[in-house]
């Protein structure tokens, strides 16, 4: 008789057949994710917790019996039956005969199971990439740190390490016997004391070679010489830019609808998970404007309304202000993305334009436009809506080449598919294109 | 007649218990299961682990070191979540036939379960693995535990050398077929110990092996296959073969010989389960019956306290619990329930039998002690035949038991035979029938392979009482066996009594 205690075990040792049925699963798996990701309230969309994926997918076949033939029930509890009976045999499924169920003794068509955070986020936002990632990739971002990394023998006086160079120094003045200066002071005074004293006249004349002698070595052998000079040396490291501030910029004019603001807060919300994924820190800065623009917090963005014209050119230059002001590009991963109904003034499409392809694109990483409209909006056959005012000028600038991104989206669902749409993987775009 | 309880005897007290509280359980337990009912067992190993250990345990079968394989996580998601939500409870224990016998017990218990559990597991269970004939003759105790170390670290090695997707395609499709990698008609004990060194003599071998298919193929083909060329070819492939893993390990011809040596693993591995699958009511029967036994004793003796033994009872009597069948619960004859009442049934038998037990039960009605009879029982049948023996009338009556024919060609289910002087055998003979795996389990075997075609192989499933397959299911076993197989494949579900084919599936290996 033996007693073993294994609960100090390593645990998880069911993680490596988990991670490969998750693999197996994977796109069952994601487009559970997704369902459920679209049902929640989607600011607690990352939250992780239980998806079921149809059975039939992951299901382990074999050999078994179907329905048909003759069967045979032996069924305890029998109340009122006696031989020769017939009964009416109860409704397909479940019924009172209650013995015909799947082999594995669960009915059940899904499968239901919990995923950790950490794996509901991946599969979550698995296929997709950050847009330019090759240009400014988050290890080798443009402004390097500089690590302490020992000394050198060239380099800037400002560096200069004394210490270090007097250790060499003196190491190297105690190896060549430099006189010291007292020394050299003790042999001086010796010579004052016994000078004029003609019984030590001898002595004298010895201890002035002597003194003549550590002179002269001491003025050949440098206090400090060049090959003792050390310098603090850095290193440049590759430091990744570990901060993102993400501008949302809406048109809250009257023409756009609470369900417009949804719409476009739903893709805000994914963007904003999205770089949390990327980045240390992320900020958000909420500019809103009908003819003009102003920086707000978020509850004033989403839910006051305003009255006025619409200008989009305002928020541009109220976000060129905010990056002047705050964030400064080369700190700074800057993501912007704009919604909008679509509408602006005539006189002001020159303006944004200008505006977007000087200043604002080259700032950011990123700029996606969305422009929201009203579900069904599109849905009459033969006259089709025309390209709004906002939709034109951007559509000019991409055609010209600007890194812009620019989608249509009418309902809920939609968001997800143009969010990846977005950000999908710019190689397997490019590829795809080529 | 209860012994007053004395605080000095009592084995635990409370729900705390330590290693040294186990520790006298087990001498406690032992004490009664050897004087007074006369088991035999290997020697115990109690492992105590934590819940999350028992889910991970419960995910792979039950086997404690397992290859890695994705539908053991699947398994392990779906415990867990159900788990979670309180919709299950974990089992109190897991044990594997293996000596020593080992035995999982879970650090949640209290102390009256640890009781219960040792009782059920280290001395029921491990009993029944002993003696059984079917455990005896089908399987190695002593292997078990070495020879899954060597499938896991083969399976593992496998997957270093040849990529994990490339393993997991042949353990998908031989889990596929796994019920049907056994031998069920076999007369050599197993021996896992010799398997290991088997492998490595397999790559050796396999270089010079005579494989038939391939020496067949290129004269002979074109000259016409005669009847006694086919008869020899039958005979050298030793067709018909029910053991479709065994028969496509020696003879599929385009396996690697690791992909063969993967389904030696699985199909040994599903031998070593054969038994446990034909013994369900008999083995819990055993053990619920010596857990009931031993806890009784106990507190006969005033060894253990009241409320312990009511804390047992509690526990023992929801296991035991059987819904009827019109009863929302109701899924199936719970193997406790049923192996605990033939149990109990044979105990009274022995001691106060009725005129009619002495009809039906000569051999042992009245004969006392009923240790000896059960012990019998215990190793020399399974659940069928164990059910064909023992059950008595008296049992049936006590669970109302009947015998529902349902037959897809009419319109109405009848009820064949209910617990009465005309139905009891009838009843009887039915319910034993619904252990036997021949029975349950289609019959499903290899019959020919199209040597001097396309190489086609063909299996034959001989359909009883009309009861054809699921046919997705069986397409999708169907690829898996083609995938191994590596050419075409047809089963043909054929009546065995006017041999005409009632239906055929026919699959091409993936390309």
């Amino acid at each position: 008789m033996q007693i073993l205690d294994r609960r100090l075990n390593p645990s998880g040792r069911s993680l490596p057949n988990r991670q490969r049925f998750l693999r197996r699963a994977k796109a069952l798996v994601q487009e559970a994710v997704r369902d459920a990701s679209a049902k929640r309230d989607i600011r607690s969309a990352d939250e992780g917790g239980e998806v079921s994926i149809p059975l039939h997918g992951i299901r382990e076949p074999s050999f078994h019996l179907g329905s048909g033939g003759i069967r045979d029930h032996v069924l305890p509890g029998n109340k009122e039956y006696s031989e020769g009976d017939e009964i009416q045999r109860p409704p397909s499924g479940q019924g009172g005969g209650g013995s015909e169920g799947s082999p594995d003794g669960s009915g059940e068509d899904t499968f239901r199971f919990v995923l950790t955070r950490e794996e509901f986020l991946t599969l979550f936002l698995d296929d997709l990439e950050l847009p330019d990632l090759a240009k400014r990739r988050l290890v080798d971002g443009a402004d390097p740190a500089w690590n302490r990394a020992g000394y050198s023998v060239a380099g800037s006086p400002a560096n200069l390490s004394i210490q270090r160079t007097m250790r060499n120094s003196l190491s190297r003045r105690i190896a060549l016997k430099r006189p010291k200066p007292e020394e050299v002071e003790a042999l001086e005074a010796e010579i004052a004391a016994l000078e004029g004293d003609p019984a030590h006249a001898e002595k004298v004349l010895a201890l002035r070679a002597e003194l003549e002698r550590q002179l002269l070595r001491s003025r050949r052998i440098p206090y400090i010489d060049p090959i003792d000079v050390r310098y603090r040396r850095f290193e440049p490291v590759p430091r990744p830019v570990a901060q993102a501030v993400m501008f949302c910029l809406m048109d809250v004019s009257g023409s756009m609808t609470e369900d417009m603001k949804d719409l476009a807060k739903r893709f805000y919300t994914l963007l904003f998970i999205f770089l949390q994924r990327r980045y240390k820190h992320v900020e958000l800065v909420f500019i809103r404007h009908t003819h003009e623009a102003s920086e707000v917090d978020e509850e004033t963005f989403f839910h006051s309304r305003e009255t006025g014209g619409t200008l989009v050119s305002t928020a541009l230059e109220e976000m060129q202000k905010v990056v002047a002001d705050r964030y400064p590009p080369n700190e700074w991963n800057i993501y912007a993305a704009q919604a909008s109904d679509g509408d602006n003034a005539a006189g002001d499409s020159q303006k944004t334009a200008r505006l977007l392809v000087d200043t604002i694109l080259p700032a950011c990483q990123y700029y996606a436009y969305i422009e929201v409209g009203r579900e069904g909006e599109h849905g009459i056959p033969g006259f089709p809506r025309g390209p709004t005012d906002l939709w034109r000028t951007y559509e000019a600038l991409v055609n010209a080449g600007a890194p812009l991104a620019m989608k249509k989206v009418r309902h809920r669902r939609e968001i997800f598919p143009v969010f990846r749409e977005l950000f999908a993987k710019r190689g397997v775009t490019e590829g795809a294109s080529a | 007649m209860n012994a007053p309880v004395d605080a000095g005897r009592l084995v635990w007290d409370g729900a705390e218990w330590d290693f040294g509280t186990l520790m006298r359980m087990h001498d406690a337990c032992a004490e009664i299961a050897g004087e007074e009912m006369g088991l035999d067992w290997y020697p115990n190993r109690i492992e105590v682990i934590s819940a999350e250990q028992m889910l991970d345990a419960y995910a792979s079968t039950g086997l404690p070191l397992f290859y890695r394989h994705w539908s053991f996580g699947k398994h392990f998601a779906q415990h867990e979540a159900m788990y979670r939500r309180g919709l299950r409870g974990l089992a109190y224990e897991i044990v594997i036939n293996s000596d020593p016998c080992v035995s999982y017990v879970m650090e949640e218990n209290t102390a009256t379960m640890q009781a219960l559990v040792i009782a059920h597991a280290a001395f029921g269970h491990n009993h029944f693995f002993k003696n059984n004939q079917l455990f005896k003759q089908w399987t190695d105790a002593k292997g078990i535990l070495d020879y899954l170390e060597f499938a896991k670290g083969y399976i593992q090695s496998c997957e270093e050398r040849y990529g994990e997707m490339a393993v997991e395609r042949v353990l998908d499709s031989a889990h596929a077929l796994m019920n049907y990698g056994v031998h069920r008609h076999r007369r050599t004990a197993p021996n896992l110990l010799t398997e290991q060194k088997r492998e490595q003599e397999r790559r050796e071998h396999d270089e010079k092996m005579f494989n038939v298919l391939w020496s067949t193929l290129p004269e002979k083909a074109a000259a016409p296959a005669g009847q006694g060329e086919e008869e020899r070819r039958r005979a050298l492939l030793q067709l018909p073969q029910e053991n479709i893993l065994y028969f496509l390990e020696k003879s599929a011809p385009r396996l690697q010989p690791w992909q063969r040596e993967v389904l030696r693993i699985v199909r040994n591995v599903a031998q070593y389960f054969l038994p446990q699958r034909q013994t369900k009511v008999m083995n819990e029967g055993c053990a619920t019956y010596t857990h009931h036994r031993i806890l009784t004793r106990l507190h006969d003796q005033g060894r253990i306290t009241d409320g312990a033994y009511l804390e047992m009872l509690h526990s023992h009597s929801s296991v035991i619990m059987q819904p009827e069948f019109d009863d929302q619960r109701y899924s199936g004859i719970n193997p406790y329930a049923l192996g605990f009442a033939m149990m109990q049934d044979i105990e009274r038998i022995c001691r106060e039998p009725t005129e009619e037990d002495r009809a039906w039960f000569p051999d042992f009605a009245g004969s006392g002690e009923a240790m000896p009879v059960l012990r019998h029982a215990w190793a020399e049948f399974r659940d069928e035949s164990f059910i064909l023996q023992f059950l008595s009338p008296h049992l049936i009556r006590k669970l109302r038991m009947f015998h529902l024919v349902d037959n897809a060609s009419e319109p109405v289910l009848k009820v064949e035979a209910v617990h009465d002087e005309r139905g009891y055998r009838r009843v009887r003979r039915a319910l034993a029938r619904s252990y036997d795996p021949a029975w349950s389990d289609p019959d499903i075997q290899v019959v020919d392979v199209d040597l001097s075609g396309d190489r086609k192989l063909i299996l034959e499933h001989a359909v009883s009482e009309g009861r054809l397959l699921d046919e997705q299911e069986a397409r999708q076993v169907l690829r898996h066996l083609a995938s191994l197989w590596s050419y075409d494949v047809l089963l043909r579900e054929v009546d065995p009594v006017s041999r005409a084919s009632l239906r055929e599936h026919a699959v091409s290996p993936p390309r």
